[in-house]
């Protein structure tokens, strides 16, 4: 008796030892939070670039503002200008400020891409949770239409359709949409997977929860930093295929301002020695690489899993 | 004879994101002759596999050396380059991890992994190797030794998987061998044909052995020199006879309460004797189940047959069998989880619907199901509050303060801080989170608790604990508790009536004390002489019992006629048992087995 006593009486010393890992904060590193900035200022430029922006994203400027003071030259060029006072980081072929372009072109180009990259979530997100927890024949039938759709090259799919549509920011938008979409269903679909076989899913099915609390308190949220982390990704990949497209001349049509189109459209510049295209592609490299780099370090945070399903 | 390992004053800590040290093992120091088996010994983290990783050169991520010296034969492998510790490895030193199902690649075959490491140290040709893994297949009593090797490693059970580790282990003939755990998740019958193997072989091939567990009767029988751990620290450091016996610390003598006795009839927590003559809680009748598709009645891959039990109002019933037996499958059948094939499940003598979703929510209510892995069983979004929370609101619609205040009691029932309320499961440790995934079942205020395994993942004195407050919460609320485990005596000091499952038939049947004492169905037999004592040489002893060496090394199949014990059983009659479904016995009261055996036979 004595010795159950003493079992079960306090014990100060012996306690059961605490193995409970400290609570996970999200800490960046310092190319994160450089990205973060760059993220921040863009976010900034698409909220008010043209209204601080010197010049319309069409204007096609004056040749009396390059006038140089003292020279007889009454009508120099402007295109093609180097940056200067008028024109901060030079003109473009048509003789058009850059910087203008640029900060018009981040509304179009962000804008597009991120409307594109929320719409796919929400198809893929939608039907690969509806994969993951409906009937086989139901996930077959997804699975199957989804395999199909990514077998189709993207760049060909989106210029068919362009080709048989007319080029409209609506049409380009649901385009990739669709394309990114099934890429989304496949990752929600296996994280999904993964989630409905977990204890804590049986634990609520055994009470009686219905498939929607089920799908919105205990699988969403398990699997909504992981694709949150993709979104990012996704977001890189999409702002490059707008960019592609209207590379092609199927995007954003002119004479509104596109980086993608931008880079294009500047192109002989090069031979000039002009920076013109250049500008442009620097806007799209800053953008995607500093959101890249705080998927990285996100996902160095959320352990290695992720980061290898990541790269399918 | 000179130390083969000098473990001298060992610091190891763990630096965090801010770059501080927490020391981890706070100077530790003991050695290891040859030819001798050292235990660690300590619960989940106390260091002990940190240590016994140390004598490889190796620490885990975030971990670091920070002092004393660890020496193999005079040599400080510390401070070893990579090179040196890559001959090392494997070579001098083999390492076996807990788990020999998930270090084994499933797409090799055994002989392969076997011979890899010291083909690959160079220290054996392939042939070589081969004949020497088969030397160690025999000494290991493998069964098949000549053909073992082409084999793959989801042909074998788990218990020769893990004695196939220790022959991966011993191939390049080590000097010391680390055992992490070896047998930890292992059936009490497999545990003690894993134990011997290993004894055996650890003496035959002379090498030295630091061998890791919480687990102090199985200490007893393996090791000469027992060191207790605790917090990074040693408690107790001396022979095994020494500590075992006369153990000098608080500590020890702790772990060694932590220990469950042995199984004995008249320890049961015996409830109120009178039986009211009212239905049952719940009742299962003649169940057939099973997984795959199920054609006329009869699933692909029957597990459980003719299963009758009945759970009283008020009453424990355990549940026990080795694993695969269908203890589990029996209880997601109760819940509703797999539908049964034929049979009835009964609430309150009213007939539950077979599939959970044709239930009702009040039927739900009263079956509540606590999962054998808090870790997985709670969703690491949620916090406490919303875990516990919910069932409340789903089942008694409690809101607000009201719901908030009964969080409070069961939080306070299940002896947790009021505060925990507010953190996530992943802040807990691992008896905390069991204890939360306990009280989410109790708030459903439920009639019966289904509790599979709940204590199996728990290092022994955490689950002491754990059984602790399952008999008081029992006393307390009156819930009528369906107990599975495959730890007979976990059981047998919580349960008032005992179920025998053996290949998905009940064998035996009664209460504690009947179905502990004689006469005992064979395997109940068997499985009580599993059970190691917290004795030195007690291990020898019960081998030389007929029970063990039945016990051993066969695969247990739900076959559709005759005894499925039958090829295990010392008592088999041939021809009859093999042939013919056995007959239950009922003996006194309602104790019953499930015999050809006489009563008369079970007593000599």
């Amino acid at each position: 008796m004595s010795e159950s006593q003493q079992e079960t009486g306090p014990s100060t010393q012996f306690e059961e030892l605490p193995d409970a890992p400290p609570k996970r904060k999200v800490k960046l590193s310092w190319p994160g939070k450089i990205g973060v900035a760059v993220v921040i200022f863009w976010a900034i430029i698409v909220a008010i670039g043209p209204t601080i922006a010197p010049y319309h994203e069409a204007d096609i400027l004056d040749e009396e503002l390059f006038i140089v003071p003292g020279s007889d030259e009454m009508y120099p060029d402007t295109d093609f200008q180097p940056p200067s006072k008028i024109v901060y980081l030079g003109s473009d072929y048509l003789g058009r400020d850059l910087l203008s372009r640029i900060l018009f072109g981040a509304r179009t180009t962000i804008g597009i891409s991120f409307i594109a990259t929320f719409l796919a979530y929400m198809i893929g997100v939608t039907l690969g949770i509806a994969s993951a927890v409906g009937s086989k024949a139901l996930d077959m039938s997804l699975s199957r239409v989804n395999d199909a759709l990514l077998s189709i090259p993207s760049i060909m799919f989106a210029l068919v359709m362009i080709a048989a549509l007319g080029s409209t920011i609506p049409l380009l938008i649901l385009l990739t949409g669709i394309i990114y979409a099934t890429s989304v269903f496949r990752i929600a679909r296996s994280l999904g997977q993964e989630v409905m076989v977990s204890d804590f899913v049986e634990a609520a099915r055994v009470r009686g929860e219905g498939l929607w609390w089920v799908i919105t308190r205990e699988i969403l949220p398990n699997i909504a930093m992981p694709l949150a982390t993709d979104f990012g990704l996704r977001f890189v990949w999409v702002i490059l295929f707008v960019s592609s497209l209207s590379f092609l001349g199927l995007g954003v049509q002119p004479p509104m301002s596109d980086w993608g189109s931008m880079v294009k459209e500047n192109l002989s510049g090069l031979v000039y020695g002009s920076f013109a295209p250049l500008m442009p592609a620097l806007a799209i490299a800053t953008l995607t690489i500093s959101v890249n780099m705080i998927v990285d370090d996100i996902s160095a945070h959320s352990g290695g899993k992720l980061a290898k399903r990541m790269i399918s | 004879m000179s130390a083969l390992l000098e473990v001298d004053d060992l610091r190891i800590s763990a630096r965090n994101d801010d770059d501080e040290l927490t020391p981890i093992v706070k100077g530790v120091s003991f050695t290891v002759a040859r030819g001798e088996v050292v235990a660690l010994i300590g619960e989940s983290g106390s260091g002990k596999t940190t240590i016994a990783l140390s004598s490889l050169g190796y620490t885990k991520p975030g971990l670091e050396f920070t002092g004393g010296e660890v020496r193999l034969e005079g040599e400080d492998v510390i401070t070893m380059g990579s090179d040196q510790l890559r001959s090392l490895r494997g070579q001098r030193v083999a390492y076996l991890a807990q788990s020999a199902a998930a270090t084994f690649n499933p797409a090799l075959t055994i002989g392969e992994q076997v011979t890899e490491t010291c083909v690959l140290h160079g220290i054996l040709t392939q042939e070589q190797a081969e004949q020497r893994a088969e030397t160690l297949y025999r000494a290991l009593e493998l069964p098949d030794p000549d053909r073992l090797g082409k084999r793959y490693p989801h042909q074998v059970s788990g218990g020769q998987l893990q004695r196939l580790m220790a022959a991966t282990a011993l191939c390049g003939k080590p000097d010391l061998l680390v055992l992490d755990e070896p047998t930890t998740a292992l059936d009490v019958t497999t545990q003690i044909e894993v134990l011997k193997a290993f004894k055996s072989v650890i003496k035959q091939e002379g090498s030295a052995a630091i061998y890791v567990t919480h687990d102090l009767s199985v200490v007893a029988q393996i090791a000469d020199h027992i060191v207790v751990l605790y917090a990074g620290e040693t408690q107790e450091y001396g022979t095994a006879e020494q500590v075992v016996s006369n153990p000098g610390h608080d500590y020890t003598r702790r772990l060694m309460h932590a220990v469950r006795p042995p199984p004995a009839a008249g320890q049961g927590d015996e409830t109120s004797g009178e039986h009211r003559r009212e239905a049952p809680a719940l009742e299962v009748k003649d169940l057939l189940a099973g997984y795959g598709r199920t054609q006329g009645g009869v699933p692909s891959i029957t597990v459980l047959r003719d299963v009758n039990v009945a759970i009283e109002r008020g009453h424990s019933v355990g549940i026990i069998g080795e694993s695969g037996c269908g203890k589990s499958t029996l209880a997601r059948v109760m819940a509703g989880l797999l539908p049964a094939a034929q049979g009835q499940v009964l609430l309150d003598g009213e007939e539950l619907k077979p599939a959970l979703q044709q239930r009702k929510r009040d039927e739900l209510q009263k079956i509540q199901f606590v999962f054998q892995m808090a870790d997985t069983a709670l969703n690491p979004r949620q916090r406490i509050d919303h875990i516990l929370g919910r069932p409340l609101e789903f089942y008694l619609g409690l809101k607000g303060e009201e719901k908030r205040r009964r969080i409070g009691e069961l939080l306070q029932m299940v002896e947790l801080p009021q505060e925990f309320a507010g953190r996530y499961p992943e802040e807990l440790s691992g008896g905390q989170k069991q204890r939360i995934n306990l009280a989410r079942a109790l708030a459903a205020s439920p009639e019966v608790l289904l509790c599979d395994e709940v204590i199996s993942a728990l290092d022994s004195i955490v689950g002491a604990n754990v059984i602790e407050l399952l008999k008081r919460l029992r006393k307390q609320t009156g819930v009528s508790f369906v107990f599975i485990s495959h730890d007979l005596s976990t059981v047998a000091s919580f349960a008032d009536e005992i179920v025998v499952l053996y290949a998905g038939r009940v064998v035996e049947r009664g209460t504690t004390d009947a179905v502990l004492s004689p006469p005992y169905h064979p395997y109940t037999r068997l499985l009580i002489s599993s059970v190691p004592e917290l004795r030195v040489g007690w291990l020898e002893e019960t081998m030389e019992t007929q029970e063990a060496q039945a016990g051993i090394d066969r695969v247990v199949t739900l076959t559709d006629k005759g005894c499925p014990f039958f090829d295990r059983c010392p008592l088999a009659i041939e021809g009859t048992c093999d042939e013919e479904t056995p007959p239950v016995r009922a003996l006194t009261g309602s104790h019953a087995i499930e015999c050809h055996r006489s009563e008369a036979e079970f007593a000599q």
